[in-house]
């Protein structure tokens, strides 16, 4: 029971951790406030679900969750391309709203509230990852291979061209380099990631409804990437664990369903108010949010 | 001539900062535009640069038309420049400077970099900058961030080298050594094209002088003949 128990958080670590390193890279590393991550992530999802419903092979399903999510990212990046700041924040925080509008309201592809169940479990050269074991280690070396990949995207010359985004764009731009493009790219990247992210998500939950893309879900992210440090990828994955496991300790309090999702949500807005008033780049980060 | 501005007019609200500016800059000389406070330098800095779009008028550069090209391809033709106020990156170090100026591949993801620090050192003892290459943008005083901008320009590919008040709020001694920084370029073939408020500064330093007053040339020439232009005193001097 323990250990079952012990794994899900485990494999929801994973999951957070893809997501968390993949919104730094283009928060952090390129300095895009980009409150949209939680759609790709939700893009992610209902595009796995729906194409493994539909009997497409899970390793089609993921990658194609991934360019989909990816394809949404760079929309996103061409319909805010002239926005930056609090301005960016809002139109990705908009367009958050208008994915999460559209798997409310697109019922005939999304069922609603109601939700897509029996999302089923991953078959890799017809293995059945169906165990809470088997899943875990799978999102784990996913979670490994992620991380491993954005780290060497930072500390590539390409890397160092994001940062210089997030720096100054005008002196990059001056130095000849195409910040359109770069911050195209790395919101693609960014949402490739969550968007598979999404994908896993789904696999390992089998169940999907709108509310699992929600505001809540936007907060929980962002902690995670505040926390841990802008631009920080340790600071991410050790943030992940403190976000994740903190809560839980929660459950042990007992206390009625209905008390303790408000107090995670009152948790989450704590730590986020005391990190930003007390060390605003976070546990590991250098960098400050401005 | 390598870089010719041609009537040029940028309105900001209803204010005119460009009226019909017209100038050429030629190969391998020095030369200065000059003028007072809310002249319109930057504002033709940042035109040519095309950090902003005229209202009407357009740029030759190297005879090919630049006023529809976006800034980094304006850069990628050969147009480096500094800010008056340094434009640097302060959490990425004085290398990365170096490295992306360096670089014209790295836009792409799977770009290699081959070892320029040899280069970077050159450049470096060009522009009397000691400090170490691991220190950061953020740590570096303002006359070496204006150094440090001097030399990421130098460093970009170019054939045109703008310097927007290279010596503005920086210290007697280091703006005597950016003076004999630039004499050093020009003698190496550098074509530059400064902006500067001190007279005297530019006086002795370069071969022509563009003088510009509420958006307009008023003057130019050669420096003794800009020195006791009557339309320039009064304009900018004030007399």
């Amino acid at each position: 029971m323990i250990e079952s128990y012990l794994l899900h958080i485990g494999i929801l670590i994973a999951i957070y951790i893809i997501l968390g390193v993949s919104l730094n890279l283009a928060l952090g590393f390129t300095g895009l406030l980009n409150l949209g991550h939680v759609a790709f992530f939700g893009i992610g999802a209902y595009t796995s679900a729906l194409l493994l419903k539909a009997g497409v092979s899970f390793i089609m399903a993921f990658f194609i969750s991934g360019l989909i999510a990816a394809i949404f990212g760079f929309l996103l990046v061409l319909a805010t391309r002239k926005l930056k700041g609090d301005y960016l924040a809002l139109a990705t925080l908009g367009f958050s709203f208008v994915i999460y509008s559209l798997m409310l309201n697109l019922t005939e592809l999304t069922r609603g509230p109601l939700g897509i169940p029996g999302i089923p479990k991953p078959v890799i050269f017809g293995f059945k990852i169906s165990g809470l074991l088997p899943y875990f280690i799978f999102v784990t070396i996913l979670a490994v291979i992620t991380v491993f990949l954005i780290y060497k995207i930072v500390k590539s010359p390409f890397g160092r061209l994001l940062q210089g985004v997030r720096d100054d764009e005008i002196g990059l731009k001056v130095l000849g380099k195409d910040t359109f493009k770069l911050k195209a790219k790395s919101m693609m990247l960014s949402a490739f990631f969550a968007g598979i992210a999404g994908s896993l998500f789904a696999s390992y939950i089998t169940y999907i409804d709108p509310s699992s893309f929600s505001l809540a879900e936007i907060i929980l992210i962002f902690t995670i990437v505040i926390v841990g440090g802008i631009a920080s990828i340790k600071g991410t994955i050790v943030a992940t664990f403190i976000i994740i496991l903190i809560p839980e300790a929660l459950r042990f309090l007992y206390l009625p369903s209905t008390v303790l999702g408000p107090l995670r949500q009152i948790f989450y807005a704590l730590i986020l108010l005391g990190i930003l008033l007390y060390r605003p780049k976070g546990l590991f980060g250098r960098i400050d949010l401005e | 001539m390598i870089l010719e501005a041609h009537e040029i007019t940028k309105n900001f609200g209803g204010v005119r900062a460009l009226n019909k500016c017209s100038l050429g800059i030629k190969k391998n000389k020095i030369t200065a535009l000059i003028g007072p406070n809310g002249s319109g330098k930057t504002t033709l800095f940042d035109v040519i640069s095309r950090l902003i779009k005229p209202n009407s008028g357009f740029i030759k550069f190297k005879q090919e038309r630049i006023d529809k090209f976006r800034p980094n391809k304006v850069a990628k033709m050969g147009i480096s420049r500094t800010f008056q106020d340094p434009r640097l990156f302060k959490n990425l170090t004085i290398k990365d400077h170096f490295m992306m100026a360096l670089s014209t591949n790295d836009e792409s993801m799977f770009a290699k970099e081959k070892d320029v620090e040899w280069k970077i050192k050159e450049i470096m003892n060009l522009i009397g900058l000691t400090k170490p290459l691991h220190t950061l943008g953020s740590d570096l005083s303002y006359g070496q961030r204006k150094l440090l901008d001097l030399g990421v320009a130098l460093a970009k590919p170019h054939d045109l080298l703008m310097l927007d008040e290279p010596v503005a709020g920086v210290n007697p001694k280091l703006r005597k050594q950016i003076k004999k920084i630039i004499q050093n370029l020009n003698k190496k073939g550098e074509t530059v094209f400064l902006i500067e408020h001190d007279m005297n500064f530019v006086m002795d330093l370069v071969d022509h002088i563009f003088v510009l007053d509420a958006g307009e040339v008023i003057a130019s020439g050669k420096p003794k003949q800009i020195q006791n232009n009557k339309k320039v005193l009064d304009a900018y001097l004030g007399e």
